[in-house]
C-alpha cells in the first residue's frame, strides 16, 4: 500500500505537468512560414493556397487542438530575398517549418540554412534533383528539408509517359525538338529528355536551351522548324506568355508539349489571350479532374475565394501544410527532429495524390515518390479556354486536338 | 530564305526600336532631359492597354494604352523631372545629374508598383490583323508587317510636325537656342510640354506595339531603357537621323546574331559596337556636338 502512496503525489504532480503542457500547447498555434512570389503567376498560388488550408484545418477544430497559423513572406523571386525571409521566419516569428517557392535556385539557396538552423522546410514548387540529392549525400545534415513537389527527373519521367501514350501511340509521332530555358531545375529535366524520349520513341533532333531573358523567339522557331520534328517538347516555367504567342502568330506548324508551368493556372489564357489554345503542359493537377476526392473541392473553393484556378503550386502547397501540420501534431512537440520523423513517416491522400517521401537510402531522399496510386503529376491540353485533362488515361476528360495552323498528319507518313 | 528571313524579322524590330528611341531622342534634343524612366512608360502603355482591351476590345485597348504613357509622361514631367528643374537647393550643373537620378528612381518605384498589381509576368496585346503573310516563301505574320508600316507612318507624321509646323519649329529651334526663343516671346515651358506630349504618345504606341508584337512585362523596362538609351548614344545625343540609322545599326545586328550565332547572345555585339563608337566616335554616328 506503501508504494502507492509515496508514487501518487508525484503521479499528481506529473499528470499535472502534462495536462498544463496540453493546455499551453492547445493555445500555442502551429505556426508555419510561407515564403511565395507574389509577382510571378507560378508562384504566387504558394501564399494564397497555404491560407486557404489553414482555414479550412482550423475551421475542423485544428490539429490535436491547436490552431494553424500561416505568416506569409514574398522572396520577389531572388534567392537573396528568399533566405531573408526564412531567417525571419525562425528567429523572429517561430515558425515550425517553411513552405517555399516555385523557383529552384531560390530553394537551393535556402536548403542549406533549413539545415543549419534545424528548420523543417519544404519546397511545393522548385523541381531541382539536386535538392533531394543533396539530402541524400548529407543525411544527417541536410535531413529537414523535403520536396513536396516532383523532382524534375520524374517530371521528365510523367512526360515522357504521358508522350508515348499520346503521341507515339496515338500519332505515330517519330522525332522530336527539346526547347527548354536556361535553369537550374531544366538541367536534370532535359537529362532525363534526352534518355527518356528515345525510349518512349521519340527520336531527338535537336536539344536547345535559351536564356530566360529572351524576348523574340523567332530564330528559335525558325531553328526548329528546320530540323522538321514532329513535335516541340517544352521546358518553361520562367518564361511562358511570350513563347507561346509568337507560337500562335507565326503559325509554328509543329505542336508544342512538355512542361509549361505558367499555362498551369487559369490567367495564362488571359495574359496569352487565347494563345495557349493547343498548348499541352505537365501539372500537378487540372480543374474538375478528382485524382482524389480533395482534388475538386479545394479547387472549385480556391477559384471562387481568388478568381482563378491554381497553379500546380497551389495544389502542392494546400497540401503540404496539410501534412506538415499533422506531422507536427503527431511529434506532440514543435522540436524539429522530431517533426522530420514524422514528416518521414507521411501517407497523406493530397489533392496531388498519395504523399509519401523517398527514404534515406534512396538517391531522392525526401523527394515525393513518383508512380501509379503515388503522385504521377497530369497531362493536359488547352483547348477554347479550358484545361482537358488528357493523361493518365483513367483520369482523361477529353482527346488531343490541335488548332488548325499545328500539322499533325505529317507524321503519320 | 535564311538571309530574306533576316531581313523582314529585323526590319519589323529595328522599326520598333527606331520609334521607341524617336521620342526619347526628341526630348533630350529639346529639353535637355535624359529621361531614364522610359522603359517604364513603355511597359505602362503595354500593360494598360492590355488591361483595358480585355474590357473595351482591342481597338480602345489600344488608345487607352497611349492615352496611359501620355499621363505617365506628363507625371514623370510634373512630378518629378520640373521640381528638380526648378529647385532652388539644386546647382544648374547638377540639374542633369538630378534628373538623371531622378527619373530612374521613378523607374524603379513604377516597376516595383505595376509588378505588384499586374505581376511580372509579360502581356499580350491581340494583334490587331491575325493571320500570316507568304513574303517570298518566308511566312511572316500580317501582324509585323502592319507594326512595320505603322512605325514608320508614325515616324514620318513626326517628321511632317517637326518640319511643317510653327509649333515644330519651335521646337528645333528650342533644342538650337532656347535663350533665343525666349527672347523672341516663345513660352518655353509650353514647349516643353509640347515635347512631352509628343513623347509620351510616342512611348505608348511604341508600347502598345511591342505588346502584340513579341509581348512584354515589368522585367523588360531595364532592357527598353537600356536599348533606347544606347541607340540614342549611337545614333549621337539629340539627333533623331542618328537615332533612326542607330535603331537599324542595332536591330539588324541583334537579328544576325540571334540567327547565325545564337539566340541567347543576341544584345551582345550591338553592346560591343556602342563601346566602340563612344570610343572612337563619342558624339555618335550622327551627333552633332
Amino acid at each position: 500500500m506503501s508504494k502507492p502512496h509515496l508514487l501518487r503525489p508525484a503521479l499528481f504532480a506529473g499528470a499535472a505537468c502534462l495536462a498544463l503542457a496540453g493546455v499551453a500547447q492547445a493555445q500555442e498555434p502551429i505556426r508555419i512560414g510561407v515564403i511565395g512570389e507574389e509577382s510571378a503567376v507560378a508562384g504566387a498560388s504558394i501564399t494564397k493556397a497555404a491560407q486557404m488550408a489553414a482555414d479550412d484545418i482550423n475551421a475542423k477544430g485544428g490539429i490535436a487542438g491547436r490552431k494553424v497559423e500561416v505568416i506569409t513572406y514574398d522572396n520577389h523571386s531572388s534567392a537573396a530575398d528568399g533566405v531573408r525571409a526564412f531567417q525571419r521566419a525562425v528567429s523572429q516569428d517561430h515558425v515550425v517549418g517553411v513552405i517555399a517557392t516555385y523557383i529552384s535556385e531560390v530553394a537551393l539557396a535556402i536548403e542549406p540554412w533549413s539545415a543549419r538552423l534545424h528548420m523543417p522546410f519544404i519546397t511545393t514548387g522548385a523541381a531541382s534533383n539536386e535538392i533531394s540529392k543533396q539530402v541524400h549525400k548529407d543525411y544527417d545534415h541536410f535531413k529537414y528539408t523535403f520536396h513536396g513537389w516532383l523532382t524534375s527527373a520524374f517530371i521528365a519521367q510523367s512526360i515522357c509517359d504521358a508522350q508515348h501514350d499520346l503521341l507515339v501511340t496515338g500519332l505515330h509521332m517519330k522525332t522530336a525538338v527539346i526547347m527548354s530555358e536556361d535553369a537550374a531545375w531544366t538541367t536534370p529535366l532535359d537529362e532525363r529528355y534526352m534518355d527518356c524520349l528515345p525510349k518512349a520513341g521519340l527520336q531527338v533532333l535537336d536539344h536547345i536551351r535559351f536564356n530566360p531573358d529572351t524576348t523574340d523567339f523567332t530564330p528559335i522557331f525558325r531553328q526548329i522548324e528546320a530540323k522538321n520534328p514532329d513535335v516541340i517538347v517544352t521546358g518553361i516555367s520562367h518564361v511562358g506568355v511570350q513563347p507561346t504567342v509568337q507560337w500562335r502568330d507565326q503559325q509554328v506548324p509543329i505542336p508544342m508539349v512538355g512542361q509549361s508551368s505558367q499555362a498551369t493556372t487559369s490567367t495564362f489564357w488571359k495574359d496569352t489571350n487565347g494563345a495557349a489554345n493547343g498548348v499541352v503542359t505537365a501539372s500537378a493537377a487540372t480543374p474538375g479532374v478528382a485524382l482524389t476526392e480533395t482534388t475538386i473541392p479545394f479547387t472549385e473553393a480556391y477559384q471562387k475565394r481568388f478568381g482563378d484556378s491554381p497553379s500546380y503550386t497551389g495544389y502542392t502547397t494546400y497540401d503540404a501544410v496539410h501534412y506538415l501540420a499533422e506531422a507536427v501534431g503527431r511529434a506532440g512537440s514543435n522540436d524539429p527532429d522530431k517533426v522530420v520523423a514524422e514528416m518521414e513517416k507521411t501517407n497523406y491522400l493530397g489533392t496531388v495524390g498519395r504523399i509519401q517521401f523517398y527514404g534515406k537510402d534512396d538517391p531522392f531522399t525526401h523527394a515525393l515518390k513518383y508512380g501509379p496510386g503515388l503522385v504521377t503529376g497530369v497531362t493536359f491540353q488547352w483547348q477554347d479556354g479550358k484545361q482537358v485533362t488528357l493523361w493518365p488515361a483513367d483520369k482523361a476528360n477529353g482527346k488531343l486536338q490541335f488548332p488548325p495552323f499545328v500539322k499533325t498528319q505529317h507524321a503519320a507518313n | 530564305m535564311l538571309a530574306l528571313q533576316i531581313l523582314i524579322d529585323g526590319f519589323a524590330i529595328s522599326a520598333l526600336y527606331a520609334l521607341g528611341a524617336v521620342g526619347f531622342t526628341l526630348l533630350f534634343g529639346v529639353s535637355g532631359v535624359l529621361n531614364l524612366s522610359h522603359g517604364a512608360i513603355v511597359v505602362v502603355a503595354a500593360l494598360i492597354g492590355w488591361a483595358a482591351a480585355s474590357i473595351l476590345g482591342t481597338y480602345l485597348g489600344n488608345l487607352v494604352g497611349v492615352l496611359a504613357a501620355l499621363a505617365a509622361a506628363y507625371a514623370t514631367y510634373f512630378a518629378v523631372v520640373r521640381p528638380i528643374q526648378r529647385s532652388p537647393a539644386i546647382p544648374r550643373e547638377e540639374t542633369e545629374i538630378f534628373v538623371l537620378t531622378g527619373t530612374l528612381l521613378w523607374s524603379i518605384m513604377i516597376q516595383v508598383g505595376a509588378a505588384w498589381w499586374f505581376t511580372d509576368n509579360p502581356v499580350t496585346i491581340r494583334p490587331l490583323i491575325a493571320g500570316v503573310v507568304n513574303i517570298v516563301g518566308v511566312r511572316t505574320p500580317a501582324n509585323e508587317v502592319m507594326i512595320a508600316v505603322l512605325c514608320w507612318v508614325v515616324i514620318g507624321l513626326l517628321w511632317l510636325l517637326v518640319n511643317r509646323t510653327r509649333a515644330g519649329r519651335a521646337l528645333l529651334a528650342a533644342a538650337i537656342n532656347p535663350r533665343g526663343l525666349v527672347l523672341l516671346g516663345f513660352e518655353l515651358d509650353s514647349i516643353y510640354l509640347l515635347v512631352w506630349t509628343i513623347y509620351g504618345v510616342l512611348a505608348g504606341i511604341a508600347g502598345v506595339l511591342l505588346a502584340s508584337f513579341l509581348g512584354v512585362g515589368t522585367n523588360n523596362i531595364g532592357q527598353l531603357t537600356a536599348s533606347a538609351f544606347s541607340i540614342v548614344v549611337m545614333g549621337g545625343l539629340g539627333s533623331v537621323s542618328g537615332s533612326l540609322v542607330a535603331a537599324f545599326v542595332v536591330g539588324y545586328l541583334e537579328t544576325l546574331t540571334a540567327y547565325l550565332v545564337a539566340p541567347t547572345l543576341r544584345p551582345v555585339p550591338a553592346l560591343l559596337l556602342l563601346v566602340l563608337v563612344v570610343y572612337v566616335r563619342p558624339q555618335g554616328l550622327l551627333g552633332r556636338r
